[in-house]
């Protein structure tokens, strides 16, 4: 080699810091972020730590733990977490199951969709206070129902509100219309020349739901469930008004509302706020695990 | 896997209608398929083409009409009893599935045993060489191989009849070439009935024994691919069988089979492909092949007509030129000799390479 004769090249250029910044993503619109940034320090973190470090600080002494030994030593307490789950692993359950058919039948196109598709979402415009109103006056003692029942011959009215079942007939009129819109819009998602070609391959209407349009679904009904799940658990006015606050439906926001404004001790109360957040992120991993096994690719046609 | 498909003797395509609320896709298509035979449906989109082949698969009720195969009538037959097999357009593999499975999935669809299950899809997975890609899923595999897939898929049940909707339309173009000789290879080897559909005329002259022209949900010609290139029937088929010249003409005398039109300064004596009375409008259609050369000053000048260069395309072979007659139309025309811009050309025509269409039916 001649190298040594010859003079070095000269060293390349190095492109502007500007350039190099702008290469990784750093340039000016990373400011648009500030307002959201500082949206989740102030109204999130902020109040989820405070929060935090408050559930450590029991009023009456006893350890940083005294919270948590207190909430499961004392039977009322403890029981909330399996009342809220009770409630909201069934009403999540009810809501995803209930929202495939409908949304298998409302995927194509075709006349009135829109009309019905409005229909099945407007009880998330009226909210839990009238929701439950409606439910005290149809399934009420002395509700439509019960009258009916009556004159049908039943000797005694049935307790629909009031109770268990009335909280969870509001969890699932509210929630429901979430499922459904997520469900739709993962089915619409899915091609279906899919399902064609599984007919003209043999499948019938079972088969072809069973081994392509429910292993494609799967991964979307997940994620509703979980969002319908973190919604039921979190119940609080219809608890109250259509549930038994003090017994069946003493659920854990009733518990944690009860512990900090009612008996005034702001620490148990995060505490009971914090074990609310950790039952309800065990129930989402838990799903998030079983989704992990499943595919969760493009569902278009070309794969 | 050449043996064992259920061959039927003859399908027969009665009439059938499909329509959309008031636009009607297909008006009464009449078509009989023989068993072993390779049919293309040919047509720009809107023709009804891939209407005609989701009635026949079953995805698509019809309106009217019948279809029955070997006498029994097959129509009212929902797609998985049918038992057709289907090529997708857009393949619609099962993004889910590995390759062998989206094969495996008709024969365990039909409850086929395992291992006889094994070996068709072996067989079927080698025939269309992806033996190394089998544990594939969709999304790893190239178009080609996807494609390769799903005519695997469509052929391991061995239908009685195979229907491709446009299978090459997603792929570029060398690839489509090479997927052409392909599937034109299986159809021989295999023999399995196919309906082809396909807007590209050369891809169905290419690959089918029979050719069905489309055009708004009607039939306008059914034939050989050699007769439907050369015989037209009407003005709508020369101009989707590359007759690129259509010179707007008047008959001007007819003369048995042939007559001679007048129109664009020009005058030629060409086939009277639809028995026109002189006077009549008609179209004068010619393959841009067709025209020759003539030495300048010949002494005969019979069906010539003279034309300015304008545009030369260098092809190869051959060139492509784009000329101008006397009144202003353009020609197009393809010749091996060398012309350049601005040249003035005598082109002659053969009689028998002019067809005479009346006007109107072009599309």
């Amino acid at each position: 080699m001649t190298a040594t004769l010859e003079k070095p090249p000269p060293p390349l250029e190095k492109a502007s810091l500007k350039h190099r910044l702008a290469e990784r993503g750093v340039d000016r619109t990373l400011w648009l972020l500030v307002p959201g940034a500082i949206f989740v320090v102030v109204l999130f973190l902020y109040p989820v730590l405070y929060g935090l470090q408050l559930s450590f600080q029991p009023k009456d002494g006893g350890g940083p733990f005294g919270n948590y030994i207190k909430f499961f030593s004392d039977p009322y307490l403890r029981d909330t977490i399996w009342i809220t789950l009770r409630l909201g692993l069934p009403a999540a359950l009810i809501n995803v199951l209930a929202s495939i058919p409908i949304a298998f039948q409302l995927r194509g196109k075709f006349r009135g969709k829109r009309t019905i598709t409005t229909m099945l979402v407007v009880p998330i415009t009226l909210g839990t206070v009238l929701t439950a109103q409606g439910l005290i006056e149809y399934l009420g003692r002395a509700g439509w129902f019960n009258r009916v029942l009556l004159t049908l011959g039943v000797d005694e009215p049935i307790r629909l509100v009031h109770n268990y079942w009335g909280v969870l007939f509001s969890l699932v009129i509210t929630g429901f219309p979430f499922a459904f819109l997520l469900t739709l819009s993962y089915l619409s998602g899915i091609d279906p020349s899919l399902e064609q070609a599984a007919a003209t391959l043999g499948a019938s209407r079972r088969d072809r739901f069973r081994h392509i349009t429910l292993p494609l679904l799967a991964p979307g009904l997940a994620i509703t469930f979980c969002l319908t799940f973190v919604l039921a658990f979190s119940v609080f006015p219809s608890a109250i008004m259509v549930g038994e606050p003090s017994g069946e439906t003493h659920v854990m926001s009733i518990a944690a509302y009860e512990t900090a404004f009612r008996d005034f001790d702001y620490s148990l109360g995060a505490a009971v706020a914090m074990l609310m957040a950790l039952v309800m992120l065990a129930v989402i991993a838990l799903v998030l695990v079983w989704r992990a096994t499943l595919y969760r690719g493009a569902t278009g046609g070309k794969g | 896997m050449s043996t064992g498909a259920a061959r039927f003797a003859e399908l027969h395509i009665d009439h059938v209608q499909r329509a959309f609320g008031d636009t009607v896709a297909l008006r009464g298509m009449d078509l009989t398929i023989k068993g072993g035979e390779f049919i293309a449906l040919l047509g720009p989109s809107g023709c009804g083409k891939s209407t005609a082949l989701n009635c026949l698969a079953g995805l698509l009720p019809l309106t009217g009409g019948k279809i029955t195969m070997d006498g029994k009538r097959i129509d009212d037959l929902p797609p998985e009893r049918r038992g057709f097999g289907m090529v997708f357009q857009n393949y619609a593999l099962f993004p889910h599935m590995s390759v062998r499975r989206n094969i495996g999935f008709g024969l365990s669809m039909r409850k086929v045993g395992k291992t006889e299950l094994n070996r068709r899809v072996d067989e079927a997975i080698k025939l269309v060489q992806l033996t190394e890609h089998e544990h594939k899923f969709p999304a790893q595999l190239s178009g080609g191989q996807q494609q390769r897939v799903a005519i695997a898929r469509a052929i391991v049940l061995e239908p009685p009849l195979v229907l491709m909707d446009e299978p090459l339309s997603n792929l570029d173009a060398s690839l489509r070439l090479e997927m052409r000789t392909e599937i034109r290879r299986l159809h021989q080897s295999l023999g399995l009935t196919t309906v082809y559909v396909t807007h590209d005329q050369e891809e169905a002259l290419a690959l089918a024994d029979r050719l069905v022209v489309l055009r708004l949900g009607e039939v306008q010609q059914i034939g050989s691919p050699e007769d439907v290139y050369a015989h037209p029937t009407n003005a709508y088929v020369a101009g989707f069988m590359g007759y690129r010249n259509m010179l707007r003409v008047t008959v001007e005398s007819v003369d048995g089979e042939n007559a001679v039109v007048t129109g664009e300064g020009v005058r030629l004596a060409g086939v009277n492909r639809e028995s026109l009375p002189s006077g009549a409008a008609a179209v004068a259609a010619v393959r841009p092949e067709d025209f020759s050369l003539v030495v300048p000053n010949a002494a005969s000048t019979e069906n010539t007509v003279s034309a300015v260069v304008e545009i030369v395309e260098y092809h190869g072979r051959e060139q492509a030129v784009e000329a101008r007659l006397p009144s202003g139309e353009q020609l197009h025309v393809r010749t091996n000799s060398r012309l350049a811009p601005g040249d003035t050309v005598q082109l002659r025509v053969p009689v028998e390479r002019v067809l005479i269409f009346a006007e109107g039916s072009s599309s």
